[in-house]
């Protein structure tokens, strides 16, 4: 690809990134409805989940339940650290390290 | 009320400890980037601009597979679809500001921005917010997380290829989110919203966005349900009352 197509390609994700960020901020200019307001307090925990999910129980674009999968075992410490500590360092560390031993050994 | 530029930096505090996540991250797209042979210009300019992880990624990939453009486009707009979601939820503590501040808010909307900032307007509401300056908090951790990006992003596009696959750095974004999603899940609701994500077939793509609806529908019934039986959530935000203790608890003996 040249670099006009290159830069066309770029600004065309841009934009399409750009309109659902910018979408109900942008028109919002009345109260929301009550059970819209209740149902977005489970955007938080329904979408960061929805990536979490994948990430932990996928390998090679299938289900990986097996011990073996180090990423979900060091998934599920990782999520009791959060739980317990609120910490996002610590989660991230501990996640870490423990990857690293189960990869090693 | 904080100046400016105290909530501007007390957003910035906020996003610090999500860096450790996010700058493995830039740094590996910046490897693919370079391995999927994008200039350095166009690689740079993609997180500059897009400035969106998840799909910056499987871009990256599309381009290494020599996708049209247009996929690429269309693969982009269904990754960051979930953004309308974060837009919505951010919508009325915003309201009141100007389209200026409104637009450059919009365009630093990324998940953990959007973490950070609802996890602060979570402890005030849209009424109280309207006249303060809690938008500067915002602008701060997105920011933040902004600048980092262009950082990590340019030392995995100069110097990233000497990192070895076997560290498995792309796992930190995984790990970000847990640490981002724990403490969302403060009453049963929020729980089976998490819960029913997962088991709704690992979604990925426009199935993420069925899926997470799918959660939602499924707290909200699980909510009306509990107001029905007066089991009201343990630690629920602002517009659900607490149980009040002296009431029987009408669950007891059935579970």
């Amino acid at each position: 690809m040249d670099m006009p197509t290159l830069w066309i390609i770029i600004a065309g994700m841009t934009l399409v990134t750009f309109i659902p960020r910018l979408s109900v901020i942008g028109l919002m200019n009345r109260e929301m409805p009550p059970t819209v307001a209740r149902a977005l307090r489970y955007v938080p925990p329904a979408a960061l989940s929805a990536i979490i999910f994948p990430a932990l129980f996928m390998q090679d674009d299938a289900l990986a339940l097996s011990p073996g999968n180090e990423r979900l075992l060091a998934g599920i410490v990782a999520a009791l650290v959060a739980w317990r500590s609120k910490n996002t360092l610590l989660t991230i560390a501990v996640g870490m390290v423990l990857l690293w031993i189960l990869q090693a050994v | 009320m904080l100046s400016n530029q105290a909530q501007f930096f007390a957003g910035v505090r906020a996003q610090l400890p999500i860096l450790l996540g996010t700058m493995p991250f830039g740094l590996i797209y910046g490897v693919l980037a370079m391995e999927a042979g994008l200039p350095v210009s166009v690689a740079l300019g993609m997180s500059i601009i897009v400035f969106a992880g998840s799909s910056q990624f499987i871009a990256a990939q599309l381009f290494a597979e020599g996708a049209a453009g247009l996929i690429i486009i269309l693969t982009t707009f269904v990754v960051n679809l979930r953004h309308a979601l974060y837009s919505a939820s951010l919508a009325p503590y915003v309201r009141h500001l100007k389209p200026a501040w409104k637009w450059v808010l919009a365009f630093l909307l990324t998940d953990e921005a959007y973490a950070v900032s609802i996890t602060h307007y979570r402890t005030t509401t849209p009424e109280a917010v309207r006249g303060s300056n809690d938008h500067w908090y915002y602008l701060g951790a997105g920011l933040t997380l902004w600048s980092t990006w262009q950082l990590s992003t340019a030392v995995g596009v100069f110097v990233g290829a000497q990192v070895p696959d076997s560290w498995s750095l792309d796992f930190t974004l995984a790990l970000t989110f847990i640490a981002l999603v724990m403490p969302t899940l403060t009453d049963r609701p929020a729980v089976l919203a998490a819960l029913v994500v997962g088991a709704d077939g690992l979604p990925y793509n426009l199935g993420l966005i069925a899926a997470v609806f799918a959660g939602i529908a499924a707290a909200l019934a699980a909510e009306t349900l509990g107001h029905a039986q007066q089991a009201v959530t343990v630690g629920a935000i602002h517009d659900l009352p607490l149980q009040d203790p002296r009431l029987p608890d009408l669950n007891e003996g059935e579970d």
